[in-house]
C-alpha cells in the first residue's frame, strides 16, 4: 500500500469530485460536508462512471406520505440505473450482500506534515501552507 | 425452426472477429430544438407547433403524468459537453456509445414530440413526415451505422400508407414503426392495411413501448408512481401481443415480422403458455386461428432485450432466455436513457459464443437484412 497525493483540498469543491488515476486505477474522490471519500470510478452493476453519480441524501419513510432525509450528500446514486451506495464504505443500499464499490482510505494532511513522509505525488509540488488529499492504494 | 437460427454464419461473423460487433436495436436520437424540423415541416404546421405545442393524450400539457427517474429520462453522463439534450449530438453519441461499444448498426427510435400520441391526425402525419426526413438528414446520412425507421400513426391509416410509400421508395428505412398505444388494440382490422403494406414491402413492424395513448397505462387504471407506471410497459406489450396474435394478424399476413422494442422479455413465457392453454379451450371462438398462438409468436415476433430482468440467480435468466428462444432476442441498449444496458455487462448469465453472436448481432441482421 502506498499513499498518493491526489489533490489539493481546495481543488474539489463541496459536493464535487475529481477523477484520478492512481497506480493504473480509475478512482473518483468526492468531497462531502468537509470530508473526502475515494471510490473506484465504476458501478459494480453495469460499470457506469461514478463521477457522474448524484450525491444524494438517505431518504426514508416511516409511513406513506412521510419522508425523512438524513446523511445529506453522503449517498451516491448511480448515473444509470440509480442504485444507491454509501459513500463511506461503498456499501450498496439496494443489495448489500452482493454489491459493493471498492473504496480506498483517504486522509487530509497539511503540506508541512507531508514533506516528511514517503508519499507519491501525482502531479503536485507540495507547498507547506496547503492541505492535500491522500489516497491509499 | 426459424430463418434466423438456420442462417449460416459468414466468415466475418466468426467468433474472434465478432466478439463485440453489435447491432443495437434501440438508440434514441433527440432533436436539439424543434427548429431542426423547420426545413421538413410546412409553415402551416410550424406555426401550429409554436402556438399549440405537441400533445400527449392525457390532461397534461408539455409534460408527462409521472416524474421520471432523471431529467429527460436520461443517463446523467449522457448530456453532451457541447450543450443540448442527451442524444442530440452525433459526435458525442459516437464517442460515448457507438465507437467504444463497437456498434456495427444502431437502429434509431425517435420519441420526440410524442409522435404517436397526436390526436390531430394531419398534424401527427406532418410531424411524422418531418421526423422521418430528419432521421436521414441529421443521422443516417452523417453516420451510416445509424438506421432510420418509418414512423407512422396508425389511427390515420390512409396517411400512414402514403407516408410508408413515400419513405419506402428511398430504400433507406429498415422498418415501419407504429404506436404501442393506438386508439384500439393493435390487432384490430382497421390497422390491417398498414400490416399488409409492411408485408408487401418486406419491412418489419417495430413497436417501441412507451408513451400515453389516452387509456390508463395499466389495465387497472392510473398508477400513483413512476416505478409503478414503468412496470406497465410489460403489460401493454403483452396485451398487444395477444391482440395481434388472437385477432389473426400473423395468420392473415404470414410473412409479416414484428419487433417489440423496450418491453423486455421476462413476461413472455407465461403470456405464451396462457394463450396456448386458452386456445385449446376456446378454439371455437377464434376459428380463424389455424395454429397455436405460441407458433405464431415463435415465427413472427422478436423482442429487444432491454430492460433486462435480473433474477437473483443467473440460471433463472438462462432458463428465461431458453423459454423465449435465443433466436427471438435482439440486443438493445436504450442509449442514452437511464435504464441503458451495457452489452458487456447486461447479461448476467453464461452464454456461449454462438448464443452471444445471435443475440448481439445475427438475429437482428437477419430480421433487418443488414
Ligand atoms: S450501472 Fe450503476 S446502477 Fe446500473
Amino acid at each position: 500500500m502506498a499513499r498518493h497525493i491526489v489533490a489539493r483540498t481546495s481543488e474539489i469543491p463541496p459536493g464535487g469530485n475529481k477523477v484520478v488515476d492512481v497506480a493504473g486505477r480509475d478512482i473518483v474522490v468526492f468531497h462531502v460536508n468537509g470530508e473526502f471519500f475515494a471510490l473506484l470510478n465504476r458501478c459494480p452493476h453495469e460499470g457506469a462512471p461514478l463521477e457522474k453519480a448524484a450525491c444524494v441524501a438517505r431518504l426514508t419513510s416511516p409511513e406513506p406520505g412521510v419522508y425523512e432525509r438524513s446523511r445529506v450528500g453522503e449517498m451516491l446514486r448511480c448515473p444509470w440505473h440509480g442504485w444507491e451506495f454509501d459513500m463511506r464504505n461503498g456499501q450498496s443500499w439496494f443489495d448489500p450482500k452482493r454489491f459493493k464499490i471498492r473504496s480506498y482510505p483517504v486522509a487530509v494532511e497539511r503540506g508541512d506534515e507531508l514533506q516528511k513522509g514517503p508519499y507519491v505525488a501525482e502531479t503536485f509540488p507540495v507547498h507547506v501552507e496547503d492541505s492535500y488529499v491522500i489516497v491509499e492504494v | 425452426m426459424s430463418e434466423v437460427i438456420d442462417r449460416p454464419l459468414r466468415d466475418d461473423e466468426k467468433p474472434a472477429a465478432s466478439r463485440l460487433r453489435i447491432v443495437d436495436c434501440d438508440v434514441h436520437p433527440s432533436l436539439r430544438s424543434t427548429d431542426d424540423l423547420n426545413e421538413f415541416l410546412p409553415k402551416r404546421w410550424q406555426q401550429h407547433l409554436r402556438e399549440y405545442g405537441s400533445h400527449l393524450r392525457t390532461p397534461y400539457l408539455f409534460t408527462t403524468p409521472y416524474p421520471r427517474s432523471s431529467p429527460l429520462i436520461a443517463r446523467r453522463d449522457a448530456w453532451p459537453p457541447t450543450g443540448g439534450v442527451p442524444g442530440s449530438d452525433l459526435a458525442f453519441m459516437q464517442k460515448q456509445h457507438l465507437d467504444p461499444l463497437d456498434v456495427e448498426f444502431g437502429i434509431l427510435q425517435v420519441l420526440d414530440l410524442f409522435i404517436f400520441s397526436q390526436q390531430n391526425l394531419e398534424f401527427g402525419a406532418a410531424i411524422q413526415r418531418a421526423i422521418n426526413d430528419w432521421q436521414l438528414a441529421f443521422w443516417s446520412h452523417r453516420d451510416p451505422r445509424l438506421k432510420a425507421s418509418i414512423l407512422v400513426g396508425q389511427d390515420g391509416v390512409d396517411l400512414a400508407i402514403a407516408e410508408i410509400d413515400r419513405c419506402a421508395k428511398t430504400g433507406e428505412y429498415i422498418q415501419i414503426n407504429v404506436s404501442p398505444r393506438a386508439n384500439e388494440p393493435l390487432g384490430r382490422r382497421r390497422y390491417w392495411p398498414i400490416y399488409e403494406r409492411a408485408q408487401e414491402l418486406d419491412l418489419p413492424l417495430g413497436i417501441h413501448v412507451g408513451g400515453y395513448g389516452g387509456h390508463a397505462p395499466t389495465g387497472g387504471g392510473w398508477p400513483s408512481y413512476y416505478v409503478e407506471e414503468h412496470q406497465s410497459n410489460a403489460h401493454t406489450i403483452a396485451a398487444q401481443l395477444a391482440s395481434l396474435v388472437i385477432e389473426g394478424v400473423p395468420e392473415r399476413f404470414p410473412k409479416l415480422k414484428i419487433v417489440f422494442i423496450e418491453g423486455g422479455f421476462g413476461w413472455i413465457p407465461s403470456a405464451v403458455w396462457r394463450m396456448d392453454q386458452h386456445f385449446e379451450r376456446f378454439r371455437s371462438e377464434v376459428p380463424h386461428l389455424k395454429r397455436k398462438p405460441s407458433e405464431y409468436v415463435r415465427e413472427h415476433f422478436w423482442f429487444t432485450t432491454q430492460p433486462i430482468d435480473e433474477p437473483d440467480e443467473a440460471r433463472h435468466l438462462r432458463s428465461l432466455i431458453e423459454w423465449v428462444g435465443i433466436d427471438r432476442l435482439l440486443f438493445s441498449s436504450d442509449y442514452p436513457h437511464w435504464d441503458f444496458d451495457d452489452p458487456r455487462f447486461a447479461f448476467k448469465t453464461p452464454l456461449t459464443e454462438a448464443e452471444r453472436r445471435k443475440i448481439f448481432s445475427t438475429n437482428a441482421r437477419a430480421v433487418y437484412k443488414f
